[in-house]
């Protein structure tokens, strides 16, 4: 029995500044998973994973990471990925600082 | 100190200048990542889990007051003001913007610094023991042949494509501060008859598959170092495992060919390209050696420091714990632990590298070092200057009596910052480190070498600390491993891994239970910790660690 594809959502680090990013329905790039597109459907996923590393004066090493749906939108579910929503938990610096939660 | 002569600095500037074009093309599209990643790696910018990652190296660990100066500056403009020291004794900094980065380089070009040679399959930054050229201990110095290895090695067209990273440490005393055995190559200088030589150690290594080092020559020529070093590396570029970069490092090429084998094409390839070393390495030794010549130590009395040694109890405990013995009368080496209880270990902000690079101009002799041990080092302090030394580091927050206990943790970045992380590191460093302050019991337990790593790359030293601990991804979960019994001294072990690993909430207790535990088994008030291990074994160690599974098998 084929594996079930878990969903997903695309990520990267922005290339000037280098932070966390997600990728959207519109094809930009959001700052807050929440905003991401969900994916559900593996072809579906890799075809837009495809889209998104073409952005390459954007964005770099675009990959897809392991998500669930919650109230606000996509939420990761690995702690790395977490940790990337966040910032370091050693100092109060990344995303974690310009969002103060 | 080394300066810069015409050649580095013009190399330097080029390298620059190079990047500066490089980035400029990555963001105006025309370079594509894959292209630029090789690039960036070559001047030492990583891209992590938040932000870029610019690692800068400190040749042998050694530091002018105008470099350290400049390190603050970099941290303050171009970063969140601060820095982190590392086990390779280099810096980095943790939230550069790409843009920035040209900047930054050209910046530390201009006192004699760079990025190159901190990445990539190239012979790295060589790390020499932090108290050379002071130590008591010491038969030579060993930064002039650290600094001739760097310029034997840097764009040494051969060796930019090698099958892998290759470390050299290089140390001058018998007592090993700079982890000679878990090096691709250890050099320990020793003296014999007179006579100065080098003892050449091969295929140590930590990381996925942790190995000590074998000795490949007891005692070499001095003047036949860069040819048989040569000899080493040309031997490994050829046999290396290229096929698998978990098996590339020059230990897996001594363990699969044996030291024998290894040991017989290393002189034969020495044999045959000594004669191309005319001898000018040698003359340009002579020459680096002027310039790491001994500061011109002063003769005085030492009154003021007796005095408050005994006046003061707590620049006592101090001077106990942060100084070591140095060569010349009257002086002393002085630890400024980057280690404060709670702190991240080798963090040192803006302001208080300014300090440190301040004391180091005033009673210094200008001169600062960073350990592998991530603290930072006044190698040459008159003993008399040391109570206002002392006054000016405590109110920096800088005067921590920690150095070689409990709570002077390595830590690598862990995935607090790192993208090959499988847990964090740092946060279980500074729990540990507050529990140990909360008992007060550093002082009572002693010598203690706690190291950890976010993952099997190694870069905390765990193999080789007293206590190691792994940080590891178990199905989603962040879990901790302890390993017991490694040493990264001359006695160099590799920590035996203790059972099943710890959840992040029940790792410091179980250091906890190891380190009162100790206490408990110890023969007397000196028996360390290491050396508690080595008599008894593992087994009571593991009760203490696992109290449930002894009684089970009771
Ligand atoms: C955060 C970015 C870093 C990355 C991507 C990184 C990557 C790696 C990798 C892949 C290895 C394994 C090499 C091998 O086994 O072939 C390694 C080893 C090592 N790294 Fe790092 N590292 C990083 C940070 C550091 C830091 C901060 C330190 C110093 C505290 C450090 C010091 C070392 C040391 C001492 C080793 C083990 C010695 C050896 O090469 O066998 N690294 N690193
Ligand atoms: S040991 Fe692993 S987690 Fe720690 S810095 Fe090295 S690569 Fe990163």
């Amino acid at each position: 029995m084929p594996r079930q594809f878990t969903p997903k959502v695309i990520t990267a680090n922005r290339l000037l500044e280098g932070d966390a990013v997600w990728f959207t329905t519109q094809d930009t790039w959001s700052g807050n998973i929440h905003d991401a597109e969900f994916l559900t459907d593996e072809a579906h996923a890799d075809l837009r994973l495809l889209e998104a590393q073409a952005q390459a004066h954007v964005i770099a090493g675009a990959y897809l990471a392991d998500a669930k749906q919650g109230d606000n939108g996509p939420e990761p579910t690995h702690f790395r990925e977490a940790f990337r929503t966040r910032g370091p938990s050693n100092y109060p610096h990344g995303k974690q600082e310009q969002n103060h939660v | 100190m080394y300066k810069y002569n015409d050649f580095d600095e013009a190399f330097v500037r080029e390298r620059v200048a190079q990047f500066r074009g490089q980035v400029e093309r990555r963001i105006d599209g025309s370079l594509t990542e894959d292209e630029f990643k090789p690039l960036r790696l070559m001047n030492g910018l990583y891209l992590q889990l938040h932000a870029y990652m610019l690692r800068v190296a400190v040749p042998y660990g050694t530091l002018s007051s105008a470099q350290m100066d400049r390190l603050a500056h970099l941290a303050e403009t171009y970063d969140k003001g601060y820095g982190h020291f590392t086990t390779r004794q280099n810096i980095q900094y943790n939230w550069p913007e790409l843009k920035d980065v040209p900047d930054m380089l050209s910046d530390l070009a201009d006192v004699g610094m760079h990025a190159i040679q901190t990445s990539g399959n190239t012979i790295r930054n060589v790390t020499a023991d932090h108290f050379a050229g002071a130590a008591a201990d010491e038969v030579a110095d060993p930064r002039p042949v650290a600094e001739l290895l760097r310029q034997w090695s840097t764009d040494h067209p051969e060796f930019q494509f090698l099958p892998r990273k290759f470390k050299i440490a290089i140390t001058g005393a018998e007592d090993d501060r700079a982890v000679i055995k878990a090096h691709d190559i250890g050099l320990q200088l020793r003296r014999v008859d007179g006579t100065l030589g080098v003892r050449v150690i091969v295929g140590g290594g930590l990381g996925r598959t942790p190995m000590i080092g074998k000795v490949l020559r007891d005692f070499l020529p001095l003047e036949d170092l860069l040819p048989y070093t040569e000899a080493v590396v040309s031997v490994w570029n050829r046999l290396g495992r290229r096929d698998n970069k978990y098996k590339a490092r020059i230990k897996i090429t001594v363990h699969e060919h044996g030291i024998e084998e290894i040991s017989r094409l290393v002189e034969d390839r020495f044999t045959a390209i000594k004669p191309g070393f005319s001898g000018v390495d040698q003359e340009i030794l002579r020459e680096i050696e002027t310039q790491f010549a001994p500061p011109a130590f002063r003769n005085a009395p030492t009154d003021a420091y007796d005095a408050a040694y005994a006046a003061d109890p707590l620049f006592r405990s101090w001077a106990d714990t942060n100084l070591t013995a140095h060569r010349a009368e009257g002086y002393a080496i002085v630890s400024i632990s980057l280690k404060k209880h709670g702190a991240t270990p080798g963090d040192a902000t803006a302001d208080q590298m300014r300090v440190m690079a301040d004391l180091a101009r005033t009673y210094g002799h200008d001169e600062l070092r960073v350990s592998h041990e991530q603290n930072i080092i006044l190698p040459h302090v008159h003993k008399s200057d040391l109570p206002d030394l002392y006054a000016a580091l405590r109110s920096a927050d800088l005067a921590t009596a920690n150095i070689g206990l409990a709570s002077d943790i390595i830590a690598c970045p862990g995935m607090d910052y790192c993208a090959l992380a499988t847990a964090r590191s740092i946060p279980i460093a500074q729990q540990i480190a507050e529990r140990v302050e909360e008992l007060k019991i550093e002082h009572e337990v002693g010598h203690l070498k706690i190291k950890i790593s976010g993952c099997i790359n190694a870069c905390g030293h765990h193999h080789v600390g007293h206590i190691g601990i792994l940080g590891l991804d178990r199905a989603g979960v962040e879990n901790y491993q302890i390993t017991l019994g490694g040493d990264g001294t001359q006695h160099a072990a590799i920590g035996e891994r203790a059972g099943p690993g710890f959840a992040y909430d029940e790792i410091v207790p179980a250091i906890e239970r190891l380190i009162t535990g100790y206490l408990a088994l110890r023969e007397h008030e000196d028996e360390t910790f290491i050396e508690a291990y080595r008599r008894l074994g593992a087994a009571p160690f593991k009760a203490i660690l696992y109290p449930q599974e002894a009684r089970d098998a009771a």
